[in-house]
């Protein structure tokens, strides 16, 4: 992703990576874990390996992150810096090599209904209607009902597809279509949404309003999200934090604390706040470091 | 093409007549060019008959071995008023249908099998590699043998003929379903068989029908080829009835029923495919 401006027109002379700073930072942290008891997602010295035929590889390693309750994180970082990796692992499709993953403190062992995904594209079905779609999860958790089904109408209507419910995906357009994903994602009711690039296939319009809609959900709902993105400007506007990850091997690079001004204004208006240009430019010459020092 | 003579969006706001012109004019062409084509179609059937009936009158080819229509039509007619036809032709079409929709199913079937055990499919791709490379009907006479000459011996000829490349197909269609329907299903907590019921399946059933448009065109060589072997009645045996009394006036009249038989049944699949998938 491009930035908004370019990075050499800052005239911060400040180092990037001001050690006072990044303290600071990491003290916010600190006292966030302690007053937080149970942290909704927890890894614990994560190493993930990938054997192929061909080679083997580490793709995570010394993984080590707590998301609380409520809070909406970003992980941004180079391709191959395992952000992926890191949802599966969270969402049960992949265990660990080393370490271990807990979410609600319980041992990851095998999707749950308590975490929601939601993919880079919507990838409904096209051989099912919208309301079919919507309701997919709640059909393979069994808990299809009309009660069930009712709600999810309902979620349809509040986001604005009241009358779509028997059209087909290819009816829609690309943002109602990922709305509809989100709906489908919302119907099991998961308190943990992992959003994989949702907005990535986006025109940058709906993109803008789709972040809005999912921030709004999110808080309304008291729910935990876990963003990863490519869009570092996006990662800013929809966060509580912004985790940098460095790649091959992936691990955490740098944990940024969004200051409340921006993170508690609407994604839209969030890139207008104070201090918006200044963060930005400080996570992207991180970013440019990192790419510096890979192969 | 579409019915109609409204367009599908001028019509409503926009009211400019010059615009509605336009879609007239496009379609007017395209009536014109779809009829110049029919009637040169028509045309060349026309002549080839006529060429032939003079051909076959005139004494130009040997009336013996080529025959002409009007003797033909006029074998068919007679076979059909006297009934003498409809026997052959009913056990033909029956070993065929029961061909095809059988080697279909059980090809699936098998697909399916394959795509649940990865181990299975590992170890039986040699020998589908070397079955599906032989010329199968080379095992009619191994068929008769066990299975008697009759129906049960050209139905297995036809499905040894079908059911190895649906596999192939099927199978190959199941992998290419893309990977994240299946992740959509996994997030949820679904387990293989959801996987297959709820993505692979529905994701491959156009493949899955559309085999049974190929099937029933090799239903065909195995249903003919197995009469030629065995059967005492069918249009395949009329053909070989034909051939050795030397009248082939009666082989070329199976061969236009056959025309027309096969032609009719691959339209109805194709109906029956449009009927099925429409809504995608």
């Amino acid at each position: 992703m491009e930035p908004l401006d370019d990075p050499n027109d800052s005239n911060d002379p400040n180092d990037p990576n001001d050690p006072n700073e990044l303290n600071e930072a990491s003290k916010l942290y600190k006292t966030a874990i302690e007053a937080d008891i149970k942290p909704v997602v927890e890894l614990k010295n994560v190493d993930l390996v990938y054997v192929t035929d061909r080679e083997v590889l580490l793709a995570l390693t010394g993984m080590n992150l707590n998301v609380h309750s409520g809070e909406l994180v970003s992980l941004v970082g180079p391709s191959g810096c395992g952000k992926t990796t890191l949802l599966s692992l969270i969402a049960g499709l992949m265990f660990p090599s080393r370490g271990e993953v807990l979410v609600h403190s319980h041992k990851v062992n095998g999707p749950s209904p308590e975490v929601g995904y939601m993919l880079q594209q919507d990838y409904l079905f096209p051989w099912r209607t919208i309301l079919s779609n919507a309701t997919l999860g709640l059909e393979l958790t069994k808990r299809l009902n009309n009660d069930s089904r009712e709600m999810v109408i309902e979620l349809l209507e509040g986001m604005g597809l009241g009358n779509t419910t028997e059209l087909y995906p290819h009816q829609l357009s690309g943002g109602m279509r990922q709305r509809v994903a989100l709906v489908r994602t919302l119907a099991t009711n998961p308190d943990l949404l992992l959003l994989d690039e949702p907005f990535s296939a986006l025109d940058y319009q709906t993109k803008l309003q789709l972040e809005d809609l999912v921030v709004d959900t999110l808080r309304q709902r008291g729910k935990t999200g876990i963003l990863v993105t490519h869009d570092l400007s996006e990662a800013i506007a929809v966060s509580d934090r912004v985790i940098v990850l460095a790649a091959k091997p992936g691990k955490v690079r740098t944990i940024y604390d969004i200051p409340d001004n921006i993170r508690l204004a609407q994604p839209f208006y969030a890139r207008e706040e104070s201090g918006f240009n200044e963060l930005f430019h400080e996570i992207w010459r991180d970013l440019e470091t990192l790419d510096g020092r890979g192969e | 093409m579409e019915g109609g003579s409204e367009p599908l969006t001028g019509g409503k706001n926009m009211d400019a007549e010059w615009i509605n012109e336009k879609w007239r004019e496009h379609t007017k062409n395209k009536k014109v060019s779809s009829r110049l084509v029919w009637s040169t179609q028509l045309a060349i059937l026309i002549a080839c008959i006529v060429l032939w009936e003079l051909a076959g009158r005139l004494r130009w080819v040997d009336v013996l071995i080529f025959s002409y229509p009007s003797k033909i039509g006029r074998q068919i007619v007679n076979d059909a008023l006297n009934g003498e036809l409809w026997p052959h032709l009913a056990m033909t079409v029956g070993e065929t249908v029961v061909g095809f929709l059988l080697g279909t199913l059980v090809g699936t079937l098998l697909a399916v099998l394959i795509w649940w055990s990865p181990f299975l499919s590992k170890v039986l791709d040699p020998y589908m590699v070397v079955f599906n490379s032989m010329p199968k009907v080379a095992l009619g006479p191994i068929f008769i043998v066990l299975f008697g000459a009759g129906f049960t011996a050209i139905v297995i000829t036809t499905l040894s003929i079908t059911v190895i490349v649906t596999t192939l197909v099927v199978f190959n269609s199941f992998n290419e379903v893309d990977r994240n329907y299946i992740k959509v299903i996994r997030t949820f907590g679904g387990n293989r068989r959801d996987i297959f019921l709820k993505a692979i399946f529905p994701a491959s059933f156009p493949t899955i029908v559309s085999t049974l448009k190929v099937n029933v065109g090799m239903a065909w060589v195995g249903v003919i080829v197995g009469e030629f072997l065995v059967a005492k009645i069918g249009l395949g045996y009329l053909i070989v009835y034909g051939f050795q009394v030397f009248n082939f006036t009666l082989v070329l009249s199976s061969l236009v029923i056959i025309a027309i038989v096969a032609t009719a049944m691959y339209q109805l699949v194709v109906y029956i495919e449009r009927k099925l998938i429409r809504e995608r």
